[in-house]
């Protein structure tokens, strides 16, 4: 621990030395903002009638699912008593931010997602109950809560249902991700991060990775399963991107432009940060390769009348970029907002380690365990029909 | 095939509710009694502290007592208080060069060189929790175990605290940190030890030139209520609105 204190600069208070948030608090909004974003997604055809992007929908659900279901485990690795957690649902301390996540995660996990795909899901779940034997049967029957009904008048009931859930469900993801981004933004300690901003800039954020990654497993899974994917559908998902792209960048530049306008007494300190500690990660990741490329590319496909194929290669690499400037945006945020000190004389450096509790390979393997719960969620709740349909624009 | 929707969720309300409440009620059980302090009454006291920033010589005492009376661990990035030594030119006010060589634990030993910059003033600014009487670290903890007593000391319940370190990020002055041995918060008490029988805290008790004076603002007999009422006093970072009550008598605008 102490080898950090060779890489301070100027004046930091002692105790400040040590980062107390490091990469897994980076992949916690990383995370929740995957699963906002899909969410939003996903009701966009069910609330709004986007028809274009219904063959998306089931898999931005079952995305958003697995996401969910990994949120809270870097927080758990992160605490330093993690047996103690239950005790934010028992005795949440009512002025804290923090002590809302537990039931904002229950609600949006129980209440939202769980229940709208089982609710979609119904139909399918009862006939391969029906249909098949022995483990799996009970298995099927389990998720179906051994009630077979699936007559047009209980479907059409399902329906009604998860129509509202998915109403109830858009603000729930603005509260799950906005929340997130208060947690950050109330801090008034810290000038960094303390901001109103912040939870408006997370949620677009959210929406923007969100699109993303769903588009992104979209076209994924449709090479993996070497069937054709929906051109018209992935054009609706970019030019989505595009806009809630082009409204987080504003935002994002807004909240900028106030501060260098502005100017305030930690304007200095943080300006210096920004040209020197974060350059990479926030002037040319973020912002260059995460944010300007993929804005110029998908821009470009809106303006100009390009090929599928053409097409398609622009979304593979906007989409990533895109995956890749929001996770800057996280990580400059949490590790940005404790590289300095508080008396605005001095900074530190983040040394993140390798294989410990908090170092980079618990969060690469965080990272990778969503997709592992979405492949046995694709296999047990398959959310696309059997054949691939006839008469798609396809590329590839 | 039939099943009882409505008493299905009806039961698992009920075992929720159930279990919920059991495990609150044997919380209570294996928590036990508090201690007594019986000749000590919280609401008589509301705690703060004085200090004459000009009668600090940056010994470091109070710093060393602190570290032995609570048991803080003795490496560079743990302190409950510390001692800073500011160098102020007054050519660049607003660029104090800002010195805590292991928090002022050894002192700010005198290096025998010329200053390199003779027409700067110095002076040394001791720190500690300022025990805010709306302290954004207690507000931010997710299951209360940081709190305001009523006497006006900020605490920690070590038997709950998560280590979540939000109250760590939430302090504005740097006076948290993780003791790595607990793994829980931990900050300065104002030797609640000490205080609730009647004693002063070890670093006032230690400080040979009177720079740090405990006070009980409830106690209208109290020094600290005249020294307040004599000297021109201000608390850290104002603007932050935290209720601070660590008096700084004679600060410099420069210090933060």
């Amino acid at each position: 621990m102490g080898s950090v204190l060779p890489a301070v600069q100027g004046f930091m208070y002692p105790n400040e030395v040590e980062l107390q948030w490091s990469v897994l608090i980076v992949l916690y909004p990383y995370i929740t903002g995957l699963v906002a974003g899909a969410f939003i997604l996903a009701s966009l055809e069910r609330v709004f009638n986007v028809e274009a992007v219904k063959p998306t929908y089931r898999l931005a659900l079952l995305t958003a699912l697995a996401f969910l279901i990994v949120a809270p485990l870097p927080l758990q690795l992160h605490l330093g008593h993690p047996e103690r957690s239950i005790e934010m649902y028992l005795t949440p301390h009512t002025t804290s931010a923090m002590a809302m996540f537990g039931f904002v995660y229950l609600w949006y996990l129980m209440v939202v997602l769980v229940l709208e795909i089982w609710l979609d899901f119904r139909k399918d779940i009862v006939l391969t109950w029906r249909a098949s034997r022995g483990p799996k049967r009970w298995l099927y029957g389990a998720m179906a809560l051994w009630y077979d009904n699936i007559s047009p008048e209980a479907l059409a009931v399902d329906d009604r249902v998860g129509k509202a859930i998915t109403v109830i469900g858009i603000p729930s993801a603005f509260l799950l991700h906005g929340y997130v981004g208060f947690i950050f933004g109330s801090v008034k300690a810290n000038p960094w991060w303390s901001s109103p901003l912040m939870p408006v800039v997370f949620i677009f954020s959210a929406v923007v990775s969100g699109i993303a990654a769903v588009m992104l497993l979209y076209m994924l899974t449709a090479w993996w399963r070497e069937r054709k994917f929906d051109i018209a559908c992935v054009d609706t998902m970019a030019r989505f991107l595009f806009f809630a792209f082009v409204i987080d960048f504003s935002l994002e530049m807004l909240d900028l432009v106030h501060r260098i306008y502005e100017a305030d007494e930690s304007f200095r300190a943080l300006d210096f940060m920004v040209h020197t500690k974060l350059y990479v990660s926030q002037i040319i990741i973020q912002i260059y390769v995460g944010t300007v490329v993929p804005l110029a590319l998908l821009g470009l496909v809106q303006l100009v009348r390009l090929s599928p194929r053409v097409r398609s290669w622009i979304y593979w690499i906007a989409g990533s970029l895109t995956l890749i400037g929001i996770f800057a945006m996280r990580w400059n945020v949490v590790i940005g907002g404790q590289l300095f000190s508080k008396s605005f004389l001095g900074y530190t450096a983040y040394k993140m380690e390798w294989a410990t509790r908090e170092g980079l390979l618990p969060a690469i393997l965080l990272m990778l365990l969503p997709f592992g719960i979405l492949y046995v969620l694709v296999k047990l709740l398959p959310p696309w029909p059997a054949k691939p349909r006839k008469g798609d624009a396809t590329v590839m | 095939m039939t099943f009882d929707r409505r008493k299905f969720l009806l039961d698992t309300g009920k075992l929720l509710v159930l279990s919920a409440s059991a495990s609150v009620a044997w919380e209570a059980i294996v928590a036990g009694k508090p201690e007594t302090a019986p000749n000590y009454t919280m609401t008589d006291h509301w705690w703060g502290m004085a200090i004459d920033v000009d009668k600090c010589i940056g010994c470091g005492s109070c710093v060393r007592a602190c570290k032995a009376e609570n048991n803080v661990p003795l490496d560079p990035m743990y302190f409950r208080t510390w001692v800073e030594q500011y160098r102020v030119n007054p050519d660049d006010m607003d660029h104090p060069t800002v010195e805590s060589p292991n928090g002022g634990y050894d002192g700010f030993p005198f290096k025998g060189a010329p200053d390199s910059d003779p027409k700067a003033k110095h002076f040394f600014v001791p720190k500690l929790c300022n025990h805010c009487a709306d302290s954004p670290c207690t507000q931010v903890c997710p299951v209360g175990a940081t709190f305001i007593s009523p006497d006006g000391v900020v605490l920690i319940d070590k038997d709950y605290c998560l280590a979540c370190r939000y109250c760590v990020q939430a302090c504005p002055y740097g006076c948290r940190f993780i003791d790595p041995r607990t793994m829980t918060a931990d900050k300065c008490t104002l030797c609640y030890q000490r205080i609730t029988k009647g004693l002063t805290t070890a670093c006032c008790e230690n400080c040979p030139t009177g720079a740090r004076r405990l006070g009980d603002l409830k106690n209208p007999n109290d020094p600290i209520q005249q020294f307040l009422l004599d000297h021109h006093v201000v608390v850290l970072k104002p603007q932050m609105a935290t209720g601070a009550k660590v008096y700084y008598n004679d600060l410099d605008g420069s210090v933060r």
